[in-house]
């Protein structure tokens, strides 16, 4: 009988040794040089795809190539926050330490993603709309998730208090969530000047075979930078927060 | 109901021994709408066109400057940890809250309307919209304001900080009020926009004094 339970244990994964942060710095050191390298092959095979595979747009011409930074960049910075969010709730709700590094870690990467979003939209809009900026629905809203993510931050820096930091970014994290559906169907709600998303789950792309190729490797690789600068930066996070304890003070890291 | 009722007329009774505080605001409003006309010339047709979007811009900062106090001088002298402690539901007394704030700073601002759109030469159809939507769309400012102000309670630079948590959430209802008056000032129909606001004020009237409420409890825990 006791046999039968060893093997069950054994079996199923204990998911939650790794809500500890002392368990899951460790951890995330050995994950993050895995994730970077799948950053870089990623990366190599999109942008091979994206420059030299893909064929010229009819419309758009050589100018369209933005896209395969523009696109992946802005899906990160919707889904990003949606990560932070959901992170930021699972602290309010579990009380986990982890959870809200995660939510802190994630900010600053989500607010990247926006702004680059932004501007390689305005690289493109200039060229292909004679602007660089409209105050079309998309734009506007992606802007919008910028500036929370920009409040999220500011609010857990001026709070000293780390748990009361974590507490309140996470509700504005969670009434900013709103905003997410807005950004993605806006293209759809208003008509206006932003074309409609090319790639639905639903529905053939409404673009060449290797574009989609180009674009999805190249969302495998922010998706991976993602990870691995969010795991860096929980990595320092921790410490931080930890400084206090023995573990911490164990580290050969902090040692030398 | 008692605790709810006996919270708005202490907020109303604090701010009518202290009345500087609530006109200064009030002043803010008419003084930075004024200040478009001689900034921008007297282009009646130009002022015309901007004037929604100036007054409801104006009304968000002016609704603003009064949330610094919806929570701040209760905080600081304790008031704020007996009311959690009270065996009153704690929601209710935010709420009360909230509808101290919408009567001091968004109501006066729904009666000053009609002046200042004279000021921008609106026609007497784009002033009621105008009284309508502000009617509307206020108290969601006031609703969405009372979690920046709960937040940022006893944070470094609580005011600038507000206004950045804050103003990004104002958005849709700037976007949705303003629209509602140049629809008008054009002769479109206004009903999407009305029905906007009243989803934003039903979906706000639901969640926020309670996000609020949850937001005090952090600063003070």
């Amino acid at each position: 009988m006791s046999n039968v339970n060893n093997l069950s244990s054994s079996r199923i994964l204990n998911w939650f040794k790794f809500s500890s942060p002392s368990t899951f710095y460790p951890l995330a050191g050995k994950m993050i040089p895995w994730f970077w390298a799948l950053t870089f092959i990623f990366g190599a095979a999109g942008l091979w795809v994206s420059f030299f595979v893909a064929p010229v747009d009819a419309v758009q011409g050589q100018g369209y190539r933005i896209i395969f930074v523009h696109v992946p960049a802005s899906w990160m910075s919707m889904f990003i926050y949606l990560v932070m969010a959901a992170w930021a709730g699972l602290g309010l709700v579990f009380n986990t330490r982890l959870s809200a590094m995660m939510a802190q870690a994630l900010a600053p990467i989500g607010a990247w993603m926006a702004s680059l979003s932004l501007w390689t939209g305005a690289f493109w809009g200039k060229p292909m709309w004679g602007a660089w900026w409209v105050w079309d629905a998309r734009l506007t809203s992606e802007l919008i998730l910028l500036f929370l993510y920009l409040g999220f931050i500011a609010l857990q820096a001026s709070i000293d208090n780390a748990r009361r930091a974590d507490k309140a970014g996470a509700i504005l994290a969670l009434v900013g969530v709103v905003n997410v559906p807005i950004i993605y169907f806006s293209v759809k709600w208003w008509n206006t000047l932003h074309q409609g998303a090319s790639v639905s789950l639903t529905k053939a792309p409404a673009m060449a075979q290797t574009m989609l190729w180009g674009m999805l490797l190249m969302a495998l690789c922010f998706w991976m930078y993602s990870i691995a600068v969010g795991l860096m930066r929980v990595r320092a996070i921790i410490l931080e927060r930890e400084a206090h304890t023995d573990w911490v003070k164990q580290l050969n890291e902090v040692k030398r | 109901m008692n605790a709810f009722i006996a919270i708005v007329h202490r907020d109303l009774l604090l701010v009518m021994r202290r009345k500087s505080e609530v006109l200064t605001a009030l002043f803010f409003f008419v003084i930075v709408t004024s200040l478009f006309p001689l900034g921008i010339g007297a282009d009646t047709a130009l002022l015309r066109k901007i004037a929604p979007g100036v007054i409801w811009v104006a009304a968000l900062l002016s609704t603003l400057l009064g949330l610094q106090r919806m929570f701040a001088a209760d905080y600081a002298d304790g008031t704020l940890e007996q009311l959690v402690l009270s065996p009153n539901s704690f929601t209710a007394l935010v709420f009360g809250k909230i509808v101290a704030h919408w009567l001091v700073c968004g109501l006066p601002l729904v009666v000053l309307a009609p002046v200042i759109g004279i000021q921008f030469d609106l026609d007497a159809q784009s002033l009621k919209v105008l009284m309508a939507a502000l009617l509307l769309g206020t108290p969601v400012l006031s609703l969405l304001g009372s979690i920046g102000a709960a937040l940022t309670l006893g944070v470094r630079g609580a005011s600038v900080l507000m206004s950045l948590l804050i103003l990004p959430l104002y958005v849709p209802v700037l976007i949705f009020g303003a629209g509602a008056v140049y629809a008008s000032s054009v002769g479109l129909d206004v009903t999407g926009h009305f029905s906007l606001l009243g989803a934003l004020f039903i979906l706000a009237l639901a969640f926020m004094p309670w996000v609020s409420a949850n937001a005090v409890k952090i600063a003070i825990e």
